[in-house]
């Protein structure tokens, strides 16, 4: 039903009284009206502040959010009143838009914002007012543009598969995307820049020969510029035709402005080919001359400011048009009183109505060449006249058009401006994100630290006691602590990462090469430079294999195992890196369990975060093979026997 | 001609600025037809206005005494979890993009985008592209306050990539193997290539017991149920908390 007339409902209905007395069939019974109670005031509690209304009011719209049985959800029992965590100050006009039927948009709104409290409400935005609706839309187009332009930005991340006809669109659109796309940006360029000179260069007199004074370059030298003519028309022939093949959509291609202009820049020449010299179509062959001057068009791809010159033109055409047009009546209309004016002077020039355009056109624009002169007094008279309304009517369309221009030429300098801070902004929400993932290694660590401290009954480091952190982050935590156990591998950092990746490299090298010394020398320079960067790793991934329930029994598993694997590991490193002992020493400190132990005799499923699905035994294949873990079981002798586990 | 021109040569000037004329004309009629597009930059003027109807898809949830009938959250449980799900999603419903988004926020190291995608498969039960506040509410019924059987039925269903009953190894390695992505590159040890495949199949080795390459609901909840009790509550919980924690966890912190 429309707005606000609900209220005149039960006159409406009164006066149905009207009917009654003609009515020819009896009336149909009345709505029970027992959900009516009496009407009452509803308390909406807007982050503290009140609003009043009746009930009534809000029912007006039963499809928004406050008209609906949806505020229940919303609804404080002990209160007795509806609360609703949004901005009170936009919250006026939604409530107004009840009480008055009409929505207003505030202006100092952000667009976005007052967006998102109408959706949240309910309420469409083209119930806006006629007094504020223009304003809407306004910003919300400008909001919109704004969008895009970022989403465009978005378009030129490098997509994970393009095959290569997309990567060579991509190198024509956008230049800076890789050096061989600046490259043939520059080529291009330069080679528009050769075209165009030389076809000024053509026809500067070159000097005179036998036959004639002052021949223009172009007919001394045929052959040199006939020459470089070809070579550009063959440059941008390719970069047609490359252009074309590379095109998402060939069709919209060519189509396009841009194309148009290169096929006009080497059309020319190819018909000037295929024609031969003969007299019928001569002039027809000096227009072609002409349209080679097209070619400086192709640098708008080069320039913005050409682009965006174009862009306002084209924006501006009705000014234009309305320009053109005035100054053609007006034009016509001076020419024709001052042929009239001067046709009794002897020896006029103006000796027709269209000779006399050229005075008018040279006059309205304040050139004056004086090549055309009024003698009479008349045509004096109405030659004054005719420069002064020039003057008018040329300057009334010019300033909508620079307008024009500078709207779209700041629109352009914000795209570039966001363009430049949004860099920034990414890097800095990158930084975040990985703020909260280091945050649930470091709390990993702390944590653990600090259980297997109790285990060890070590009193040391309670500095390290893992903070309390809200339910949030602890939640945060548990939940990627699940999908470690799910998957049965850990996160771990960037560092330990590429450490591990190395280790495991390292340690397949020994495995397969047994005495070549200078796999040796290579290992263990490697290693020594990664037992550099192992010293210090105090606090490597830690991880509570054990936990309340039985960890002294996965401990002694583990330390059992450990020994084992000293030794073995021992073995291994120093069959092959008898260079250096203390390479082989600090292999067995970085302190890391890796698959093998975790085929541990107790049933591993009981820990707190029960993970049933703990790693199936077929994945850890016996450590025989040239698998990373071999030599990798060390414990560290820096703090007293704390065995570095990651039960996986 | 002569009549008019004084030179010969002002012939061919005039032939050219004729043959000008022509072509640009000719340029404008073509534009006009439509064979070609002289507009630079107009594409995006017409597009704008189409965006601004698609936005104000709004959807009301039914009323609450419905939806406390229909599953087993108490009215307030019920308050709380619209208010979260409402400052989210404004809009009253969550679309695809939006629900990977929220999701890709828990796991910063790796990538959910399959997984959150299989996840907005099952609670999307109607299938018409969004998940509105009874879907939403539904499937969380199922999952927080559901029986067992209710619990394992739900992630089988989540499991079952076409909802044709049983669950076949390729959808399961899909599956893994966005549960792997999760993960992201920095791990320990380092994730194989293989370990998804490897995952899958000691899965089917114990839940698949004929042996005829899929596992049915019954296959599942039998073999998750022989598996010992607890464990059968950590899957479920593993799962719930995999599935669950949706940015509203101050709403459901009773969990």
């Amino acid at each position: 039903m429309a707005t606000g007339v609900a209220a005149w409902l039960p006159f409406a209905r009164a006066a149905a009284i009207g009917w009654m007395p003609v009515a020819s069939c009896p009336m149909p019974v009345a709505p029970a009206d027992n959900r009516r109670r009496q009407d009452e005031l509803i308390i909406l509690n807007v982050s503290g502040r009140r609003f009043q209304t009746w009930r009534t009011t809000l029912d007006r719209y039963p499809d928004t959010l406050l008209g609906s049985s949806e505020k229940d959800f919303f609804y404080n029992d002990e209160t007795k009143e509806y609360f609703f965590d949004r901005d009170p100050d936009a919250f006026r006009s939604i409530l107004n838009f009840y009480r008055t039927g009409k929505l207003h948009y505030p202006r100092h709104e952000c667009i976005s914002a007052y967006d998102e409290e109408l959706t949240f409400f309910g309420i469409i935005p083209e119930i806006i007012g006629d007094c504020c609706y223009e304003e809407y839309k306004d910003r919300k187009r400008e909001n919109l543009e704004r969008l895009q332009d970022d989403q465009e930005e978005n378009k030129d991340l490098k997509l994970p598969n393009m095959n290569f006809r997309e990567t060579m669109w991509r190198a024509f659109e956008n230049p800076h995307t890789s050096t061989m796309a600046l490259v043939f940006y520059y080529v291009t360029g330069f080679f528009i820049a050769i075209s165009v000179i030389t076809n000024v260069v053509e026809t500067v007199p070159c000097g005179s020969t036998a036959t004639r004074k002052d021949m223009p370059c172009g007919e001394r030298y045929t052959v040199a510029f006939f020459c470089m003519d070809t070579a550009c028309v063959m440059i941008f022939t390719v970069e047609y035709l490359l252009r074309l093949f590379a095109a998402p959509s060939r069709y919209r291609f060519m189509r396009s402005v841009m194309s148009i202009i290169d096929v006009v820049a080497i059309l020319p020449y190819y018909i000037g080919l295929v024609m031969t010299n003969n007299e019928d179509v001569s002039g027809a062959f000096v227009t072609l001359r002409v349209f080679r001057v097209f070619r400086i068009f192709k640098f708008s791809r080069h320039s913005q400011g050409l682009r965006i010159l174009g862009y306002t033109l084209k924006s501006c055409a009705s000014e234009l048009g309305f320009l053109l047009f005035s100054l053609t009546m007006a034009i016509i209309i001076f020419a024709t009183v001052m042929f009239y004016a001067e046709k009794g002077s002897s020896s006029s020039k103006f000796t027709s109505i269209p000779a006399s355009f050229w005075y008018t056109i040279v006059t309205m624009t304040t050139l004056g060449y004086g090549d055309m002169v009024p003698k009479t007094i008349a045509g004096k008279i109405f030659g004054s006249i005719c420069s002064l309304s020039g003057v008018l009517v040329i300057a009334l369309p010019v300033p909508v058009i620079v307008s024009n221009f500078s709207r779209i030429y700041h629109q352009n300098q914000r795209a570039d401006k966001r363009r430049a801070q949004k860099k920034a902004r990414l890097a800095r929400i990158r930084l975040a994100k990985s703020g909260s993932a280091n945050a649930f290694l470091l709390r990993k660590r702390n944590g653990l630290l600090n259980e297997l401290l109790e285990l060890t009954g070590a009193e040391a480091d309670k500095q390290k006691l893992a903070k309390p952190s809200s339910l949030l982050e602890s939640q945060h935590h548990h939940l990627l602590h699940c999908l470690e156990k799910t998957t049965a591998h850990e996160f771990v950092d960037e560092q330990l990462y590429e450490q591990t990746c190395l280790e495991t490299m390292l340690q397949s090298f020994p495995a397969r090469r047994q005495s070549g010394s200078s796999a040796e020398g290579v290992t263990t320079t490697c290693c020594g430079r990664r037992a550099k960067r192992n010293a210090p790793l105090a606090n490597a991934a830690l991880h509570p294999g054990p936990n309340q329930q039985s960890p002294l029994q996965e401990l002694s598993a583990i330390h059992i195992q450990c020994g084992d694997r000293t030794a073995h590991a021992a073995s291994r490193s120093n069959l092959n890196m008898r260079a250096t002992d203390d390479v082989g020493r600090v292999n067995c400190k970085s302190g890391r369990i890796t698959t093998a132990i975790v085929s541990l005799p107790t049933p591993p499923s009981l820990t707190y975060d029960g993970d049933n699905l703990r790693g199936p035994p077929s994945r850890r294949p016996p450590p025989s093979s040239d698998q990373p873990e071999g030599a990798s079981i060390q414990t560290t002798t820096s703090s007293a026997n704390i065995v570095k586990v990651s039960a996986l | 001609m002569q009549l008019f021109f004084r030179e010969k040569w002002e012939v061919e000037g005039l032939q050219t600025v004729g043959i000008l004329l022509v072509v640009c004309s000719s340029l404008k009629l073509m534009h006009f037809l439509g064979l070609i597009d002289l507009t630079t930059a107009g594409k995006t003027n017409d597009s704008l206005e189409d965006d601004f109807e698609l936005s104000t898809v709004c959807h009301r949830p039914e009323s609450m005494d419905k939806l406390q009938e229909q599953t087993k959250f108490t009215k307030k449980e019920l308050q709380v979890l619209y208010r979260g799900f409402k400052n989210e999603c404004p809009s009253g419903v969550v679309n695809e993009e939006n629900f990977k988004n929220i999701y890709s926020q828990f796991f910063p190291q790796g990538d959910s985008s399959m997984y959150a995608h299989f996840l907005f498969e099952a609670f999307d039960t109607d299938k018409n592209g969004s998940v509105s506040f009874e879907d939403f509410v539904f499937g969380l019924s199922i999952i927080l306050r559901g029986t067992i059987n209710d619990r394992l039925n739900w992630a089988f269903n989540l499991y079952d990539l076409n909802k044709d009953g049983c669950i076949t190894k390729e959808e399961m390695l899909d599956i893994m193997k966005s549960i792997y992505d999760m993960m992201g590159k920095y791990t320990y040890p380092t994730m194989q290539d293989d370990a998804p495949r490897e995952h899958v199949e000691s899965f089917f080795q114990k839940m698949d017991r004929n042996q005829d390459g899929v596992v049915t609901i019954e296959e599942f909840i039998e073999s998750c149920k022989k598996v010992r009790h607890r464990q059968v509550q950590y899957f479920t919980k593993v799962s719930t908390t995999l599935t669950f924690q949706l940015p509203f966890y101050y709403s459901v912190s009773w969990l």
